[in-house]
């Protein structure tokens, strides 16, 4: 809904972060973006890709974060300003190309690279911090507080990274990232790009860009400079402010989202005149006269921020480079166990952390009406599990897998990585799925596993991956499988679309990011061509899939492929009307006095399918059901009836 | 003509569901509404669960001075939009208050928890009344019936969002959301705006 490209300056907009760094990316005259799509940052090349034609760039989903980097950097070589943005776990896949891109410095063209961090883990596997891996790399780092900056930042950093010659990186997180908010509209520049890679030296330079033969630390020397220069910078930018009185009671350092819930919490206690909010933008390196001129304000200084302590520690070093804070004040945060030392925070947990520490009480509802309503409400709101969307391909996967598994008898392991599919490790998918790492672990722990013949391991392995993860980072692990004959079934989840994510294409899918046909690199003629044994299966087909996989898990040899083939239901559903109508015959039903334990609803757990209790049978909610006609095959009494539409 | 003011700042509403039920959608045609108004507007999402089954909120917070954070804290929502009864219960627990408006659409959708045996879904009757209890004010919208009687289920989201404008809460006028969701219900645009004005009719019947 978003018009990023919008040509209306000094008008406001509702958009979420990521369309702001987007918007950012836009008024620097950006012409390269790269990305591989992972929550929360996926919005940034989705919207550029959506555009890029008409505005003149070009944008790509690479096939994973580091090559996304690298081609970034190839353009920021000949001189065309670049972008790569990824999740904080593509930040781990990128950086052996970081470590070594810091070193070499970048091209004429500014670079800059945006991280999206998941506090909490709300769609992720871990809640890694990448702001550590700033300060580790000796990258100047920066951190937008609110929709505005995010857009003003990135655009900010395009001329900070071109001036320096060196990778600059926005921190950004889901509560920015994928929260929306007001963004004053900046001018787009008309200017057209000419790439050209310049080959010659240029002696003069003393920190050069271009890949003169020098040794490895005199460039780390060069590097510190730049970061110098990016100090000096920092301490006199407006993106670092202080808001407050000129002796508070108490100073806040925080930073990104959190310098919105501390202004949050400082309004709510009424607290403007007594506490002070010391909120920092450039986060790498920090601006430490900045810093210092305001840490003498106060006795007690708070940190507020996610995951890691990283401004704690990073001001702490500062602050043990200070002779003169007399009285030593006292600090608090996550040291101090009144900031959690992990997970998101919220308005309410800076409340409670600036009431302890100036002994305060907040009372923001009435006490019965409060206590009445949270009992109540604990009382009778049932759990609600996330699981497959009803008609998700992946459900009907997960139970050809459980029943081919039993069928062996012997207790056949499958090994998983980051996906939709990782719902699997609970009820969605049977509790099938036993490990879970980073994208592609699922296959390099098969290949383990499937190597344990030699000390009596004879249990079947299967190892789980979607298709998009597929071309990531699994590749390399199924021809690790074949190449040392390792006895696992690598089950590719083939749905068409990086569906997690926003169903972005990938290379299976013959579309490229800006909606252009290309080649389709076909999975099953890849794996062929590597020797391994394929098999395409439509997961909707229970019977025949079930049949494969328990043949493939009884024959010898290396690893082997099976691709299940069905598109992702939410894709299909937004061009196609309903396959089936499926309803429950009531005379069929007989509930409880089946025996089958009610299949339907308690065991294949479809959303579609639920429980009446008065009439003591099945039903189908047809809010809910889209029509897969799964379930008739599910039902041992022949009762769940599909009719085509 | 004067326009609307906020009766408070910042104004927060909760608009909760369902993973798939739109509340996105609902939250999206709000906010812009409001900024194309001169507001500040911040919305925090639930997101990543969003389209798979999970409970949802979007958290609103409208206002004339600045831009507020995506959360609304505990205990100060000033409206809840509920499109499914128990999330709209769960929302008052946390979030509600003497004050609070409340617009429940008393459609339950059935948790994997509650089919599986796992868990009770409460008596609805029951549960509508509690939500009353807990709300100054309480409008039952049976939107997703009325809207399955124009054809789609589909079309809840905008007698929801008629409702919501009808029922006088917010401070914005009828001709402020119509272009908005015109333009974000592309499809459909003649069916969506009069699921839009029956759930105006409603409130105001």
């Amino acid at each position: 809904m978003a018009n990023i490209e919008i040509d209306a300056p000094g008008t406001s907009q509702l958009f979420i972060g990521n369309e702001a760094i987007a918007r950012g990316a836009l008024e620097a005259g950006i012409g390269f973006a790269a990305a591989y799509p992972g929550t929360p940052s996926s919005e940034i090349l989705g919207s550029l890709a959506q555009i890029a034609k008409k505005m003149g760039i070009y944008a790509e989903w690479s096939i994973n974060e580091k090559v996304a980097m690298e081609a970034a950097a190839g353009a920021s070589y000949a001189g065309v300003r670049a972008l790569a943005a990824m999740k904080q776990n593509g930040i781990n896949v990128v950086s052996d190309f970081l470590a070594n891109l810091v070193m070499s410095g970048t091209g004429k063209g500014g670079l800059v690279l945006v991280s999206c961090d998941d506090p909490s883990a709300i769609s992720s596997s871990n809640e890694q911090d990448t702001r550590p891996i700033a300060k580790w790399l000796d990258i100047p780092l920066v951190e937008p507080g609110d929709f505005q900056e995010a857009k003003d930042m990135t655009k900010w950093l395009f001329d900070l990274a071109e001036e320096l010659g060196t990778l600059c990186m926005l921190r950004s997180v889901t509560r920015i990232a994928h929260a929306r908010g007001n963004v004053k509209l900046g001018e787009l520049p008309g200017k057209q790009h000419k790439a050209y890679f310049d080959q010659i030296h240029d002696l003069k330079n003393v920190m050069p860009t271009k890949f003169m033969p020098m040794p490895s630390s005199l460039r780390h020397f060069f590097l510190h400079m730049k970061l110098d220069k990016a100090r000096d910078k920092f301490e006199l930018s407006p993106f670092n402010r202080y808001v407050g009185p000129d002796k508070p009671d108490l100073l806040i350092i925080t930073c990104g989202s959190c310098w919105l819930y501390s202004q949050d919490a400082v309004k709510a206690l009424d607290l403007e005149d007594k506490v002070g909010i010391l909120k920092l933008g450039t986060l790498w390196p920090l601006p430490e006269k900045f810093i210092n001129k305001h840490l003498g304000k106060s006795q007690k200084i708070l940190f507020v921020e996610e995951i890691d302590p990283f401004l704690e520690r990073s001001v702490m070093e500062i602050v043990a480079n200070l002779p003169s804070l007399s009285p030593h004040p006292t600090f608090y945060g996550k040291r101090s166990g009144h900031i959690n030392a992990y997970g998101e925070l919220n308005p309410n947990m800076v409340i409670k952390a600036i009431s302890t520490v100036l002994e305060l009480t907040y009372q923001p509802r009435d006490v019965v009406y409060g206590n009445k309503a949270e009992a109540v409400a604990k009382s009778n709101v049932p759990e609600r599990s996330m699981t497959f969307c009803a008609g998700c391909p992946h459900r009907a996967t997960f139970w050809a897998i459980r029943n081919a598994i039993k069928l062996d008898g012997r207790d056949g392991v499958v090994t998983g990585d980051i996906g939709c599919y990782s719902m699997a490790l609970g009820p969605a998918g049977f509790f099938q799925v036993r490990t879970m790492h980073c994208m592609g672990a699922g296959a390099g722990v098969a290949n383990g596993l499937g190597k344990l013949g030699q000390f009596g391991f004879d249990q079947p392995v299967l190892a789980v991956v979607g298709d998009s993860t597929f071309y990531h980072a699994t590749i390399p692990a199924l021809i690790n499988g074949i190449y040392n004959q390792s006895k696992f079934i690598l089950v590719i989840l083939d749905n068409s679309a990086t569906a997690m994510t926003g169903f972005q294409p990938h290379p299976g899918t013959g579309m490229t990011a800006m909606g252009e046909p290309t080649k389709v690199i076909s999975m099953e003629a890849l794996c062929r061509s590597l020797g391994a044994r394929v098999e395409v299966c439509d997961p909707f087909d229970l019977e025949s899939t079930t049949a494969t996989l328990l043949e493939m898990m009884a024959e010898g040899g290396g690893a082997k492929v099976a691709i299940m083939r069905r598109q992702c239901e939410l894709v299909r559903a937004k061009k196609e009307k309903l396959p089936y109508k499926v309803h429950v015959d009531a005379e069929k039903c007989i509930g409880e006095a089946c025996g089958c334990d009610r299949l339907c609803t308690r065991i294949f757990l479809c959303p579609g399918l639920i429980w009446d209790k008065k009439t003591g049978k099945s039903k189908v909610d047809e809010v809910i059901c889209n029509g897969c006609g799964v379930c008739v095959d599910v039902c041992p009494q022949g009762a769940i009836i599909k009719e085509a539409t | 003509m004067t326009k609307k003011q906020l009766v408070k700042d910042p104004l927060n509403l909760v608009i909760t569901g369902v993973g798939g039920q739109g509340n996105v959608m609902i939250s999206l045609i709000i906010g812009n509404a409001f900024v194309r108004d001169g507001y500040f507007v911040t919305v925090g999402e639930t997101y990543g669960a969003s389209q798979r089954g999970g409970p949802v909120m979007s958290h609103m917070r409208i206002s004339k001075e600045t831009q507020y954070s995506p959360f609304i804290p505990d205990g100060c929502a000033d409206i809840i939009l509920g499109m499914e009864p128990v999330e709209t219960l769960r929302m008052l627990g946390r979030y509600g208050n003497p004050g609070v408006t409340t617009i429940i659409n008393p459609r339950p959708i059935y948790s994997i928890d509650v089919t599986g045996g796992h868990a009770e879904y409460p008596d609805l009757d029951k549960l509508v009344e509690t939500v009353k209890e807990l709300s100054a004010q309480t409008w039952i919208i049976n939107a997703t019936e009325e809207a399955q009687k124009m054809g789609s289920h589909m079309f809840a989201n905008a007698i929801l969002i008629g409702a919501l404008i009808g029922s006088g809460v917010l401070p914005l006028d009828k001709k402020s959301v119509e272009p908005v969701l015109c333009e974000v219900f592309p499809k459909e645009i003649e069916a969506n705006l009069a699921a839009f004005n029956k759930g105006i009719k409603f409130v105001r019947s």
